[in-house]
């Protein structure tokens, strides 16, 4: 069971790695950190089952985190949105200075 | 004499205690600080005015009580430190230590093993100069008053004379080098303060530069002197140095006549030798009290006291003593002919000046360091007379021209002539220190100056005189220059005082004689001009008719007091040189000599009333230019623009090279090539910025990959 588990979640995590390094859209890049962060937890839970309980436990602090961090990335996204009309990242190049 | 006993049953002392000699130095200080905030209000109040536009109410500024409290105070201060001082002496002379008196107040610095001493030092050198600080100064200080009467700047004037008279004290007072070495530059900055006092003219402010600048030079010797004393006997104390100098250094070996020579540099620059000597004249553009009492009694002394302090080394030196003397004699005779054509008052005066401290270097060069310092003394006396006679003059003339708005020069002797109808105290008071000044028996001049002449002969005759044709070619110079100072003197005498007016009828009644308090500093020097040479009459003049038979009183007795001070270099010079003869170079005795140029001087003396024809003479403005040698020598040997030429255009040819070469062309050009270098370097690097986060997101993820394989394999 392990090694298939670790095996997908590798796959999930490379996806969402490409995702965020290829797709122009901020949503999509936004789902993708949200998939890095869903395969890091599937790792954990996975090898918690024969390094003990600690592994699901920071499962919960992780989404938890996620779950904020979508609150504010989402309000950031729209508020982009709200103010340019576009939400392809190769507009937004502020962060150059 | 019952306290003097006293101490010495407590044995605090050896033979006398100092009465609080600390103080003699910090009144001046006091009077400094005192006059100086005052000097700062006025200087606020005028501004204020100045700033309302009313410039009427500043004659009203002069009668205010600014004006009139440094009056009171400036010579205060120096009069309670002369009475201190006379105090002092007069238990010195009671005491009669050998030992001098060292009073150490703090540590000033201390690391490893140097450790320098705030502490004073009174001995028989040190009192006879505070004696003159003090009371010359407290006569110049009262003389001040009524000369610088009126104008804005006298709170002022009256702080940087006392802060003269504090600086000069450290000088002569201090007990080790670094403690004479501040007193040294203090007295400079006061000399470039009161040279610009008038500082809103710029020739004036540039000749108290000048004066700064040159001294810097000297200052520098002084140092590597001091320096030098420490690395090789590793202390700066007069007491230790003097003590171990005959043992640690070698007669005649490099490393003492490389010091000496190096003090030397210090005292030329100071006491206004020749090649450093052309700051003095120009030095004249200060007040003439300033100029009488810095820039004749005092100041320029200090490099005479720095030699005579020194004697021991200088003993141990005679190539650096026979450079002294050398320099001091050709400094005498090359003056003395500058000099000759001036027709500046004060230009003359300083000439004069330059000259005569060319005398006492040839008295402390030849090893008569008694003889040199005794001329100091006596200069002190008749020098200051004549400028504060001069300034008298100058106040006079300048009132009467301003009176009928003249736009003549009030210092020059052209405008001047038949002034000994209106000012006879200055004028008998003048003449009293031209006698002196000419050497002329009894008057004071002749027993410093003929010992001076008469010991540089003696020396010639020695029995292993180091360099006895030179030392006979120093004496002929001497000679020489003496009767040159005889010509310029009453040159100026005749010309300023006898024959006709030349200044306008007019202004001739405007003329008058000084007012009280500085005829009386006058009358007070005059004295002194007369009776000052009689301490120090050699035991063959003295028992002669020179010496009115040994009737005259304290003989012989300065050369008995400075005995502590100057014996040991005596000593080294009586083995190195041995016996010194009792004749001079063409044979004769001192009797005789002296009766020859005091008969000589006289004779010159008539000659040159008789040549120069004061009804011949024409005003400054009609007067033609000299030709010839005068012209020469009325340009002062072109020496000012010799230096121009050779220093100071060199210099600044140097400076455009190091400006337009050095500067713009090497530095700023390798500083923009490092600057552009790295401006390259930023913008290869902004490249990589490309504000795109997917980017940032994939040199992120390969990083990570790339430590994470570091960190596995």
């Amino acid at each position: 069971m392990l090694p298939e588990s670790l095996i997908l979640s590798a796959l999930i995590f490379v996806i969402g790695t490409m995702g965020v390094i290829v797709r122009r859209n901020v949503i999509i890049m936004f789902l993708c950190i949200e998939l890095q962060l869903n395969a890091v937890n599937l790792t954990f839970v996975s090898l918690s089952r024969y390094l003990g309980i600690d592994g699901q436990v920071f499962v919960f602090f992780v989404m938890t985190v996620a779950a904020a961090e979508a609150a504010v990335g989402l309000a950031i996204i729209i508020s982009i949105f709200r103010h340019y009309g576009s939400v392809d990242v190769d507009n937004f190049r502020m962060l150059k200075w | 004499m019952s306290n003097i006993n006293l101490i010495q049953e407590t044995g605090i002392g050896e033979g006398w205690e100092p009465l609080l000699p600390g103080l003699i130095i910090l009144l001046p200080l006091l009077g400094f600080f005192i006059n100086g905030v005052l000097a700062l209000w006025e200087a606020k109040k005028s501004a204020a005015i100045i700033r309302e536009g009313n410039e009427d109410t500043t004659a009203g500024l002069n009668s205010s009580k600014a004006h009139s409290w440094p009056g009171w105070i400036g010579p205060g201060v120096i009069g309670v430190a002369f009475v201190l001082t006379l105090i002092n002496f007069v238990r010195m002379l009671e005491g009669e230590a050998s030992e001098p008196i060292i009073r150490e107040y703090w540590t000033w610095m201390a690391t490893g093993s140097l450790e320098i001493a705030a502490a004073i030092q009174i001995d028989q050198l040190a009192i006879i100069m505070v004696l003159i600080i003090t009371g010359i100064g407290f006569l110049i200080h009262i003389f001040s008053v009524g000369y610088m009467h009126g104008d804005p700047g006298y709170p002022r004037y009256f702080a940087y004379l006392n802060l003269f008279i504090f600086f000069m004290l450290i000088l002569v007072m201090g007990s080790n080098y670094p403690v004479m070495f501040v007193g040294w530059e203090g007295v400079g900055l006061c000399s470039y303060l009161l040279i610009g006092y008038w500082f809103d003219q710029e020739e004036k402010a540039s000749a108290g530069k000048k004066a700064f600048i040159v001294n810097r030079i000297g200052d520098f010797g002084f140092l590597l002197a001091v320096f030098l004393l420490f690395t090789n006997l590793g202390t700066f104390d007069y007491g230790s140095i003097f003590a171990r100098g005959e043992e640690v250094f070698e007669y005649g070996g490099p490393l003492v006549t490389t010091i000496t020579l190096f003090f030397l540099l210090a005292a030329v620059g100071k006491s206004a030798q020749i090649p450093l000597y052309i700051w003095l004249p120009d030095a004249m553009a200060g007040p003439t009290p300033v100029s009488a009492l810095i820039h004749a009694a005092t100041m320029v002394t200090a490099g005479v006291y720095l030699v005579a302090r020194s004697s021991l080394l200088f003993a141990m030196a005679p190539v650096s003593s026979a450079i002294v003397a050398g320099i001091g004699v050709f400094t005498a005779f090359f003056a003395a002919t500058i000099a000759l054509k001036q027709y500046d008052i004060k230009k003359v005066l300083a000439y004069s000046t330059v000259s005569q401290l060319g005398y006492m270097f040839l008295g402390v060069g030849v090893g008569a360091y008694t003889a040199g310092f005794f001329h100091l003394i006596t200069h002190a006396f008749f020098k200051a007379l004549l400028f504060l006679g001069a300034g008298a003059v100058i106040h006079s003339m300048h009132y009467a021209l301003h009176q009928t708005h003249k736009d003549w020069d009030a210092q020059d002797i052209r405008n001047m002539g038949g002034l000994r109808k209106c000012m006879p105290i200055t004028w008998i008071t003048m003449w009293i220190a031209t006698l002196a000044i000419s050497g002329i028996w009894p008057f004071a001049g002749f027993f410093s100056k003929d010992e001076i002449i008469w010991m540089t002969g003696s020396i010639a005759g020695a029995d292993n005189a180091p360099y006895p044709g030179l030392y006979t070619v120093y004496w002929v110079m001497a000679l020489v220059t003496a009767m040159l100072t005889v010509i310029y003197m009453t040159r100026l005498m005749i010309m300023a005082f006898h024959g006709m007016n030349r200044t306008g009828s007019k202004e001739f009644g405007h003329l008058h004689e000084a007012p009280k308090h500085m005829w009386i500093p006058l009358v007070v020097l005059a004295v002194f001009s007369v009776i000052g040479g009689w301490i120090n009459v050699s035991k063959d003049i003295q028992q002669s008719f020179l010496g009115g038979f040994g009737n005259i009183p304290m003989a012989g007795w300065l050369h008995h007091w400075l005995e502590p001070v100057t014996e040991s270099a005596h000593h080294i010079q009586e083995i190195h040189w041995g016996a010194i003869s009792h004749s001079a170079p063409l044979g004769g005795g001192e009797v005789a000599w002296g009766a020859l140029s005091t008969t000589a001087a006289l004779i010159v003396l008539i000659v040159t009333v008789w040549m120069v024809r004061s009804d011949k003479i024409s005003v400054a403005t009609e007067d033609s230019d000299p030709r010839g040698l005068s012209k020469v020598i009325y340009n002062k040997w072109y020496v000012d623009e010799f230096y121009g030429h050779i220093f100071i255009r060199t210099l600044q040819r140097l400076s455009k090279f190091a400006w337009r070469i050095v500067d713009i062309k090497i530095i700023d050009r390798s500083v923009g090539i490092v600057a552009g270098g790295m401006r390259a370097l930023g913008w290869l690097a902004s490249l990589t910025q490309s504000g795109q986060v997917n980017t940032y997101a994939f040199i992120f993820t390969v990083g990570i990959l790339l430590i994470f394989g570091i960190v596995i394999f």
